[in-house]
């Protein structure tokens, strides 16, 4: 066991687990942060999608102990302006369905827009791709990026 | 929690006394209404009640479906808000308790989601639900103006008479409460239906929750000491503990207990690493001799052999085998179907406190009913002292419906073996949800037809499959002539008319822990039907279109939704890009009938498919826009399978383990679609599940199309890693 200080969403939290232990379990069991999900832990499915330091990573597939001092930043910490524009374009189209996923496909959707205002069919494809809705929501996904990207132009 | 308002604690609303909420419910199969007992009554089990109106006007809607994703949260809130006039932003919607009385399913007689059944048996209910309350309502705001009930109209939610006083509902949902319950409220006439049936006004009442991170769900849940359980089960099914050595998962720090359960070795700690981190470390010797312990290949070869062997007949007309003798062109198929698993996004999970007199569970249960009892039973106390609590589930697709109740059973189990007082959280990993059994069926069939001048003179479909609802308490429901009409249901009645024709099954046993899944036998009768009838017309020289028509005499809604996606996608004359090509199908189930027309063409690893057109009749349409939504997810669901997904089992152990080797369908996989809803006045049935069985076989005949042979065995891309 050993002492982590976290800076997740702006805030410190002070972390008693195993060095291996996984972002995603620091995050859940340790800062009570639940809207980052458990889908795979292989980095597979996306669920678990945060930033570090503004990029995208698979938390489960992070062990805490290489975090540092690097912010973390979980789907409960989105305030970006992307991050509010894909929020609101997920409702207006209501692309969740169980909703599991969305997390992650939020977080991933964001960043890409923040990298890319204008993302095309196969932009999207490459940005997402790592992120797995069983529910197959993918044709919403995919329109209320484009929708995101619009509400932001100009 | 409420969906839309997490502030809302319904045992709040009940303890702030009477008068604060009205509360309606509909006793016993619709037919009688009566009131909520009073709120200072000591309810243990559930608020008696399908409504909730608060002083604010917000109205909240106990919904008896779990929701998994398909929408039942806003469908039911749209029947009751539609005959209550209530205006679309003061609806709520929140999961009903676990209690057998008042939320029964109409179609099972148990409380349970399945069958894509949820509107299909609310619609009345809830629709009455609604009217009663706004009859009730209007009663009391006659009352308190004192004019004639006559003279008061309600709109978008507001109690309004011609004098010009008015009010909203949580004005007068105190003294509406107190009114007698009207027994047979006037419905609408759907003509007048504002909500039902209409584009752009109603809204999913969960979107905002599930895009923000703040809807809960069982691995949500966190308690003060809370204890999270993982389990080492067998790797193979029907394996036993022989014995087991948990030294060193008992050393790693935030391990608790060790406890050995019926379903293997439990690993209780604080949080899902260290209960891991230890399970890895646990040295089990494991008792196989009761096991299964067959691999797919061999599985295969038994069925193989016997589907060329006659099983019982299921259903049979004119004379298969004298039409067979009269020679024509005969063609045979074999369609073999892997075992499938469910893998929701969530794995399984349950949630469960017992206090030793009492104890209360929350998890994503889509059979509250018989997961109630077996919880009760297991810690050997009264179902009136167990609180189950139903909450929204990270998706299912069948998978948290069991028969066997084995999540919680297992979960109260785990909380019996550590004793009372604790809050345990059980949780199985991807793996042990994807290695856990419960799949879709392994099968095989094997169909035989002859075409001659043009005709399809025979048919015969010979299955080979395990039965689902065998030794289950659905057994006597679904069970006719000792055969599980879930093995070939939709293979007994193609849609056709077929003058020769015979069916007849074998029912397997495998050790192999079998489930319904995302539309149950058709997810292989469907294929089968609609891939060999496709190829009969092929061999016939007709249309694939205009030949299902003209077999389909005496199947108008199936009719109906061919011609409506054949044009659509203008079957007849659209000009193709070279190297594409059309495959069409459709099947009915869950009384939901689809059609789909797939546009593909032929990539690297295997079809790339480009477009699907959707033609859906559910009856009458109730949301429209979650109606589209399942029809694309049933879609992509279905592609992600038939392309990609098998479980396989090496020794009796099923070998995929994630998604690295049992692929799902990705965003740049996902075709374009077009869902056209055709419109009906029949009564309202399921979309959870229809979506998905024809989009296999029109892959398969699209391919056919383009000179391939429709795929025989499933998936489509076979050993396809990520």
């Amino acid at each position: 066991m050993a002492a982590f200080a976290l800076k997740i969403n702006g805030q410190t939290h002070n972390i008693d687990v195993d060095p291996d232990t996984p972002l995603l379990w620091a995050i859940r069991d340790g800062a009570g942060l639940t809207g980052t999900k458990y889908g795979c832990g292989v980095a597979q499915c996306g669920a678990c999608t945060v930033y570090l330091d503004g990029q995208t990573v698979r938390s489960c597939s992070l062990p805490v102990s290489a975090v540092g001092k690097s912010e973390v930043t979980t789907i409960e910490g989105l305030n970006s302006k992307e991050g509010a524009a894909v929020q609101k374009a997920w409702v207006a189209l209501d692309v969740p369905q169980c909703g599991y996923c969305q997390s992650g496909q939020i977080m991933s959707a964001a960043a890409l827009l923040g990298l890319n205002p204008a993302p095309t069919d196969r932009d999207i494809d490459l940005a997402m791709n790592g992120n797995i809705c069983r529910c197959a929501t993918y044709v919403r996904i995919r329109a209320a990026i484009h929708g995101a990207a619009k509400s932001l132009e100009g | 929690m409420t969906i839309h308002d997490k502030t809302l604690s319904r045992r709040a609303v009940l303890k702030a006394g009477a008068g604060l909420a009205i509360g309606i419910y509909i006793a016993q199969g619709g037919k009688a209404f009566a009131q909520t007992p009073p709120a200072r009554a000591n309810v243990n089990i559930a608020p008696n009640t399908f409504l909730l109106i608060k002083p604010d006007n917000t109205v909240t809607v106990l919904c008896k479906h779990i929701e998994m994703g398909q929408g039942p949260l806003t469908g039911m809130a749209t029947l009751v808000a539609e005959e209550l006039d209530a205006d679309w932003t003061q609806m709520r919607a929140d999961h009903a308790p676990s209690n057998p009385v008042l939320y029964k399913n109409l179609v099972f007689g148990v409380q349970g989601t399945g069958g894509s059944s949820a509107i299909a048996n609310s619609y009345e209910q809830m629709r009455k639900v609604g009217a009663a309350a706004r009859e009730m309502l209007v009663a009391a705001a006659a009352d308190a103006w004192q004019v004639p009930a006559s003279e008061i109209t309600v709109e978008n939610g507001i109690i309004r008479h011609a004098s010009g006083k008015h009010g909203g509902f949580g004005e007068f949902a105190e003294k509406a409460m107190l009114l007698p319950v009207p027994k047979e409220p006037r419905l609408k006439d759907p003509s007048s239906f504002r909500l039902i049936g209409k584009e752009g006004v109603v809204k999913r009442l969960d979107s905002a929750a599930k895009s923000n991170g703040s809807a809960e769900y069982t691995l949500d849940i966190h308690e003060q000491d809370i204890l999270t359980v993982v389990i080492a089960r067998s790797p193979k099914f029907g394996g036993k503990v022989a014995s087991f050595d948990a030294a060193a998962a008992k050393a790693v720090p935030g391990v608790v207990d060790i406890k050995q359960v019926p379903t293997g070795i439990a690993v209780y700690a604080k949080g899902f690493w260290p209960a891991k981190t230890a399970r890895d470390l646990l040295k089990i010797n494991w008792d196989d001799s009761k096991a299964e312990s067959r691999s797919t290949e061999q599985l295969l070869s038994e069925f193989r052999a016997l589907s060329k062997t006659p099983g019982r007949v299921v259903r049979q007309n004119g004379d298969f085998d004298g039409s067979m003798a009269k020679g024509g062109r005969v063609v045979e198929a074999e369609f073999v179907f892997p075992y499938l698993a469910h893998a929701p996004m969530e794995p399984l999970n349950g949630f469960i406190k017992w206090e030793g007199e009492t104890a209360s569970a929350r998890f994503g249960s889509q059979f509250p009913t018989p997961d109630h009892a077996v919880i009760a039973e297991v810690l050997g106390i009264g179902i009136d002292k167990v609180h189950l609590q139903t909450i929204l589930a990270g998706g299912s697709f069948g998978r948290r419906a069991q028969q066997t109740t084995h999540v919680a059973l297992e979960l109260a189990q785990v909380a019996k073996a550590i004793g009372p007082g604790h809050a345990v959280k059980l949780v199985w990993t991807r793996e042990d949800d994807m290695r856990g059994g419960y799949y879709r069926p392994f099968g095989v069939h094997r169909m035989r037809g002859v075409v001659r001048d043009g005709r399809i003179e025979a048919w015969s479909d010979t299955i080979v499959g395990q039965s689902i609802m065998k030794g289950s308490p659905f057994e006597a429901m679904t069970f006719k002539d000792g055969m599980d009409s879930t093995a070939y249901e939709g293979s007994n009645e193609p849609p056709y008319e077929l003058a020769n024709f015979k069916c007849d099954l074998h029912q397997v046993d495998v050790g192999v822990p079998v489930l319904w899944w995302r539309s149950v036998g058709h997810t292989h009768t469907g294929y089968a039907v609609e891939a060999f009838v496709d190829e009969l017309l092929e061999a016939a020289g007709q249309d694939p279109v205009e030949g299902r028509l003209a077999m389909m005499g005496k199947k108008p809604r199936h009719a109906g939704v061919l011609k409506a996606v054949a044009e659509r996608a203008d079957w007849k004359s659209a000009k193709l890009e070279p190297g594409r090509a059309r495959g069409v199908a459709v099947v009915e189930s869950f009384n939901t009938f689809v059609a789909q027309i797939v546009e593909l063409s032929m990539g690297e690893e295997g079809p790339v498919v480009h477009k699907v057109w959707c033609a859906v009749d559910c009856g009458v349409a109730v949301n429209p826009d979650i109606i589209r939504a399942q029809m694309e997810g049933g879609i992509g669901f279905a592609l992600g399978h038939i392309l990609y997904a098998e479980q396989t089992l090496d020794g009796g152990r099923p070998v995929a383990g994630n998604f690295n080797s049992y692929r799902s369908l990705r965003i740049n996989e996902m075709p374009e679609i077009d869902v056209t809803i055709v419109a009906s006045s029949e009564k309202p049935s399921g979309v959870g599940e229809p979506g998905v069985p024809p989009l296999g076989p029109a892959v398969a005949n699209a391919m056919a199309r383009l000179g391939l042979q429709r795929p025989r065995q499933l998936p489509i891309v076979r050993g396809a890693s990520v």
